[in-house]
């Protein structure tokens, strides 16, 4: 298989915490690829690593040990001006608490990383409103985030998130704020953008609504892949999980 | 390119590019923008600077009018006043200091956002330079001649205008050129360097960050 099916790689990733005396391997050799287009769900309890997971592939933190790949290119090697790059225009972030700039209007937190990438700035407005209309925000373009519901603050997110037209989106825990009916319809719009804009997405998350709509579900237990299952054996999974809930 | 067998070749033409740096007008443009809409924390913010400048002003302008040299008394007073100086100079230094270490560590957060979005480490630094300079510099202003105002009218109020010499103009000159520079210095010692920081964190450790 040629490499570049690869959107991001993984070999070896190691991540190691020390508390006081005690050392935390949050990550223990995690060896992972995420081919483009696929919609990956990472699931664990907390304290599994998922988070730990997602802030390497996302550049966030630097592993101890280990490389992460995003389109063939070891982020390690990375100055921080490439890294900036990379996150203006590769990758896309949705945070579980939103992390909209309070201060800015919906159209603006969209069109901020549109300023960050140097685009022109009536071309950004475009581009802004544009995405706000495809989360269903076309009527709220100048409200703040503390005038938005949690969904809606979530939706301006994802948004923003598309901005630069991103290669890789990473959501850790959307809908870990939302309630049982908005988590939903964040989950269906993410698969969405999935289909429609063929964006890879990859969700640290442990709402099992997620695993529906999952291409593969990457089981995380003590900093290591318990399993990976597809979607054919997800199905049966879920029934019997939404099963023992109720 | 799938056809190329050796992947080590491959993999080394592959560039990520450079961020671009953004002009100095979008980090002013940014900058003002946040101090507009944080209207009320802004204000709150340059008052903690406007105050201490306001009483160190206050306090130096007293020095402005000549000291009768044969009473003791007068120059006791006089030494009280320079004593008095160091300790406004302090209080407003703490004073400024806490202001606007609140105002930037509180978004923390947001640093950790912009950087997420692609924001290098120096533009960041550069809205957090921009929104300091430019309320330290019109907070000392106000808090100087606010200070002095006081100080004088009282002069004026129970003693005339007759000690309003040149030394007098020219010594309100040299304060309100001290005043400035203290506040502005203060102010810009206290925002940078913990913005600059927080910038070079990688966003992980910036947006977990909880004041």
């Amino acid at each position: 298989m040629a490499a570049h099916e690869y959107v991001v790689r993984t070999k070896g990733l190691v991540k190691i915490y020390q508390m006081g005396e005690e050392i935390l391997r949050a990550l223990n050799g995690v060896d992972l690829d995420i081919k483009r287009g696929e919609y990956i769900s990472i699931m664990g309890p907390s304290g599994s690593g998922k988070s730990t997971l997602f802030n390497a592939i996302g550049g966030l933190d630097k592993p101890d040990e280990g490389s992460v790949f995003i389109n063939d290119v070891d982020m390690a090697q990375l100055d921080a001006r490439e890294l900036a790059y990379l996150r203006c225009h590769t990758i896309g972030y949705i945070f579980q608490s939103y992390n909209l700039i309070p201060v800015m209007t919906a159209l603006e937190n969209v069109t901020l990383p549109t300023i960050f990438a140097g685009t022109p700035t009536d071309q950004g407005i475009e581009r802004g409103i544009e995405l706000l209309n495809i989360v269903g925000l076309g009527h709220r373009l100048h409200h703040r985030p503390t005038q938005l519901s949690g969904g809606q603050q979530q939706r301006v997110a994802i948004a923003r998130s598309l901005a630069n037209n991103p290669a890789i989106i990473l959501a850790d825990e959307p809908t870990g704020n939302l309630d049982l009916k908005t988590g939903e319809e964040i989950i269906e719009l993410l698969r969405e953008l999935n289909r429609e804009q063929g964006v890879t997405i990859i969700t640290a998350t442990h709402d099992y609504k997620m695993v529906n709509v999952s291409d593969r579900v990457v089981w995380i237990r003590d900093g290591k892949i318990a399993k990976i299952e597809d979607r054919a054996n997800i199905d049966i999974q879920v029934g019997t999980m939404q099963g023992a809930e109720l | 390119m799938s056809g190329n067998p050796t992947g080590s070749k491959e993999q080394a033409q592959i560039r990520v590019q450079k961020q671009i740096q953004l002009p100095f007008s979008k980090a002013w443009q940014i900058s003002l923008q946040g101090i507009r809409i944080r209207w009320m924390r802004s204000l709150i913010t340059a008052s903690g600077i406007f105050l201490g400048i306001a009483f160190f002003s206050s306090v130096r302008a007293s020095g402005l009018f000549p000291v009768d040299t044969s009473s003791k008394e007068a120059i006791a007073a006089a030494n009280r006043q320079t004593w008095l100086a160091v300790m406004a100079l302090l209080v407003c230094f703490v004073g400024i200091m806490n202001a606007m270490l609140m105002s930037v560590t509180e978004r923390f957060k947001e640093i950790g956002t912009m950087k997420c979005l692609g924001a290098l480490d120096n533009f960041v630094v550069k809205l957090f330079f921009i929104e300091a300079a430019l309320m330290g510099s019109l907070a000392s202003t106000l808090g100087w001649f606010i200070g002095w105002l006081i100080t004088v009218g009282i002069h004026v109020l129970t003693k005339g205008t007759a000690d309003m010499g040149g030394a007098f103009w020219s010594g309100t000159l040299r304060e309100v050129g001290l005043s400035i520079v203290i506040g502005v210095t203060i102010t810009l010692l206290a925002a940078v360097p913990p913005a600059r920081r927080a910038a070079q964190m990688p966003p992980v450790a910036a947006l977990r960050s909880e004041v």
